[in-house]
């Protein structure tokens, strides 16, 4: 029924399509700002999410003064925060719990997942499909928009007269149902951003099934595009739970119900005033049914990275390539069935406790699985020495070892004396910073030549690499050890006041000075990712690395619709050295190998 | 869904993005249905999450009220006749656009319209009745729940009145571009429609009854 006589007049959207579009010309605005492409977007939100993660990091080194040296005026910028919150220069303990809260918060929810869905996501999931653009490109800007909106929403709390909002990235009530007001604008920012990721999964997940070149089948696809299909599913399914906890939230803040307070609750040492017969487990339920998928929307788009680049920098097929899908799609079900085991402090009883370990214990088998199966790829290989390479062969140890310090943790009886030390903060520290992180680095040294057509200065990728994989091991380590002790991760103090933890507090000095060295250790990025904009080496070929995947099959930078020919593929992703082969690498969309 | 002639030209309007108008081969829907049914996913995990709170909190509860006793359960059961009927006019609706039947495609979403519209009316009174016996949100748990699963329902349907106003509204000018595509809007937008229905379905059977 589609061919009908006005169909000639075509949608103005869609007008400027069929063409390569160096010729096409539009408006600043539309171009760059309102734009529908894929990979402007796409660096829209590296550029906020790379702006949230240095805002949050920030917020941590402040907090790290006052845990290295608790009741001393910070020097030189103590004095800018107002007296509100850092009287003399010394750091009030409602204003360590807000920046405690708000670098949780962004971190997680404005930087890492960002960075690794929304803009590797949309950058690469149609240039490794061979699609021209998402499915949805005007519902994808407005994804955008939501979460620009949603995070400007969360800055505007610091200026709140009460402050932004201080109960922890997780928010548990009763403490947040009677928080002052930056808590409401917490869940409403929460919910903007809620909806953009959304949108932006149920987006990515219709692009990958309906946007596929001839010939890319599902066994075709690159890890990366499995990761982010895996990904988008979670975000799609565990997201709105924490909408509707936010809807209860609101309810409690706002109207005076009491879906999480219980009857007879005491605030200050009186009985509060509210209608009471809530139960405030209920939120840990709904908060982590999220929270724990979430886990894994951080470290899975980092994997898919990892894979890439070690497929492409050892020249040979992943081993394993499809147990890794099949571990990979385990794991997203699996996601679904562990929450709890983030509460095991509740006291919820020991049978829900026995089914959540299980799941745990099974859980860390397909991540284990993919791990492995990255390893014994390098097995063989002629590996190569990028910058790239150099952080995806970091990742694959400092993930493993924050995951294996996760195991105490999903087991019952060695949760409950480690939950609340800092063991729990160096495992997760360890999972998302000198894990995920360092491969989200790797992906933009990795892709930046595709995208800006001049590669990242090799000095300057060294100087950023060492200086911060040897910090970030001096600053999460000893929060194990420190853990170990019973050191709590919530003291203001660092755990001054506690007679046990004295042994220890050396290493809160150490931990900080490295956290410091960790931020100039990010100066050399700093500078390399704005001056090889302009100024960096330029590349001389379409397919900088060598790979065979798709997205090297593009102009570079490619122009708005990707591909200047019609795309049809052939074989698998990696295909390197193939027997008989004139080069080390075939890529898919060739016919001859 | 008929069954659509896959040897087909490319209409102009999937030169650039594919599978808009005509469905793909392999997964059989056109972009527009792959993303509403992911969209209905989603909305299922929302009003399941909250099912779910619902479960607890009246497991945990020391006392419960006998729903049925403070709820006015024919008005819910008259609301539940109003929306499964304006579900069937959604049918008629989108099956008379496919006939090209434009006219009796507009009496039929004006009756979806007016419809959702008696349903909103009928919890207004709803409403109006609990506050005027001073029962609010804040007044128990049950009230509570009761007025945010009904009160984020009733946002759906705004929401589902405002794309079906569209499309029978100021939207008619994109069937002009391309008849199926308008077609397959309205069949998504009928998708969501029937979603809210059902949900209403949930949401009778388990805060009015038992």
């Amino acid at each position: 029924m589609g061919g009908n006589p006005n169909s000639s007049q075509s949608h103005s959207s869609h007008d400027h399509s069929s063409h390569s579009d160096s010729s096409h010309h539009q408006s600043f605005w539309s171009q760059y700002v309102f734009s529908t492409d894929h990979k402007v977007i796409g660096i829209q939100y590296l550029f906020m999410s790379l702006f949230f993660l240095l805002f949050g990091f920030c917020l941590v080194l402040l907090m790290r003064w006052q845990l290295a040296y608790p009741g001393q005026p910070m020097p030189f910028i103590g004095k800018l925060f107002g007296e509100s919150n850092m009287p003399g220069g010394v750091m009030l303990p409602e204003f360590y719990n807000q920046l405690g809260a708000m670098h949780g918060t962004i971190m997680v929810f404005l930087g890492v997942v960002p960075l690794g869905f929304a803009v590797f996501g949309n950058y690469l999931i149609p240039l490794q499909i061979g699609a021209k653009d998402m499915a949805f490109p005007r519902l994808n800007m407005f994804s955008y928009w939501l979460f620009f909106a949603g995070g400007l929403l969360m800055l505007s709390s610091f200026f709140l007269p009460s402050g932004p909002a201080g109960n922890g990235w997780t928010s548990y009530p009763p403490l947040s149902d009677i928080s002052h007001d930056g808590q409401t604008v917490w869940l409403l920012s929460m919910f903007i951003i809620i909806i953009s990721s959304l949108l932006s999964s149920l987006n990515f997940i219709t692009t990958i099934f309906q946007m596929r070149a001839p010939g890319m089948t599902f066994e075709r696809l690159p890890f990366f595009v499995w990761a982010q299909l895996t990904t988008a599913f979670l975000l799609l399914l565990a997201f709105p739970p924490l909408e509707g906890a936010a809807f209860l939230q609101l309810f409690d803040r706002l109207l005076g119900t009491s879906f999480f307070l219980p009857s007879g609750l005491f605030v200050n040492g009186q009985v509060a005033q509210v209608s009471g017969g809530g139960n405030a487990l209920l939120w840990q339920h709904l908060f982590w049914f999220l929270g724990h998928p979430e886990v894994y929307v951080i470290i899975l788009p980092a994997l898919g990275i990892v894979t890439e680049i070690i497929a492409c920098n050892t020249r040979k097929n992943i081993s394993g390539f499809n147990m890794m899908r099949y571990s990979v799609i385990f794991l997203g079900f699996l996601s679904f069935v562990v929450w709890s085991h983030h509460t095991y402090l509740t006291g919820m009883g020991t049978n829900i406790t026995a089914f959540f370990q299980t799941t745990t214990m099974i859980i860390s088998i397909p991540s284990i699985i993919i791990i492995s199966a990255l390893f014994i790829t390098l097995w063989g290989g002629s590996i190569r020495f990028n910058i790239p390479m150099l952080f995806a062969l970091a990742f694959l140890p400092m993930f493993g070892f924050g995951g294996l310090t996760g195991l105490p943790l999903g087991l019952a009886a060695t949760d409950i004396p480690l939950h609340d030390t800092y063991y729990v903060i160096g495992h997760f520290h360890y999972v998302v910073a000198p894990g995920v992180i360092l491969g989200l680095f790797a992906g933009i040294y990795y892709w930046f030549p595709k995208a800006t057509g001049r590669k990242m200065n090799d000095v300057l990728g060294h100087l950023h690499f060492w200086p911060t994989l040897i910090t970030m091991n001096l600053v999460f380590f000893p929060m194990l050890i420190q853990g170990l002790m019973g050191v709590n991760r919530r003291m203001y103090d660092g755990g001054a006041t506690y007679l046990f933890a004295h042994n220890v507090l050396y290493w809160n000095v150490i931990e900080t000075w490295a956290a410091y060295i960790l931020a100039l250790g990010q100066l050399p990025f700093i500078f390399n990712f704005f001056y090889s904009i302009w100024n960096g080496e330029k590349v001389t070929s379409d397919n900088t690395w060598h790979s065979s995947t798709l997205e090297w099959a593009t102009p570079t930078p490619p122009p708005h619709g990707n591909f200047i020919k019609p795309i049809t593929v052939y074989r698998d992703p990696y295909s390197y050295s193939l027997e008989g082969a004139p080069k080390d690498y075939s890529p898919q969309d060739q016919k001859e190998i | 869904m008929e069954k659509t002639d896959l040897a087909h030209e490319i209409p102009e309007s999937e030169k650039f993005i594919p599978y808009i108008v005509n469905p793909r081969e392999d997964t059989g829907l056109y972009n527009a249905k792959f993303g509403i049914w992911l969209f209905l996913a989603s909305e299922v995990m929302l009003f399941g999450s909250l099912f779910s709170a619902y479960i607890l909190l009246r497991v945990g509860s020391f006392s419960w009220p006998v729903q049925s006793d403070i709820q006015n359960v024919p008005i819910g059961a008259v609301n539940s006749i109003i929306l499964l009927s304006s579900s069937i006019f959604f049918i008629r609706a989108w099956v008379a656009l496919k006939a090209d039947d434009i006219a009796k495609y507009k009496k039929f979403m004006y009756l979806v319209i007016l419809f959702a519209f008696m349903f909103l009316t009928l919890k207004g009174v709803e409403y109006y009745q609990h506050f005027s016996h001073h029962e609010y949100p804040k007044t128990s748990v049950f009230l509570a729940i009761y007025f945010l699963m009904t009160g984020l329902h009733a946002l759906h349907i705004i929401g589902g009145i405002l794309v079906n106003a569209y499309y029978v509204g100021p939207g008619m000018y994109l069937r002009a571009k391309d008849k199926q595509w308008f077609i397959n809007r309205v069949e998504v937008a009928g998708l969501y429609w029937h979603f809210v229905d059902v949900v209403w379905i949930f949401l009778f059977s388990t805060l009015y009854l038992f």
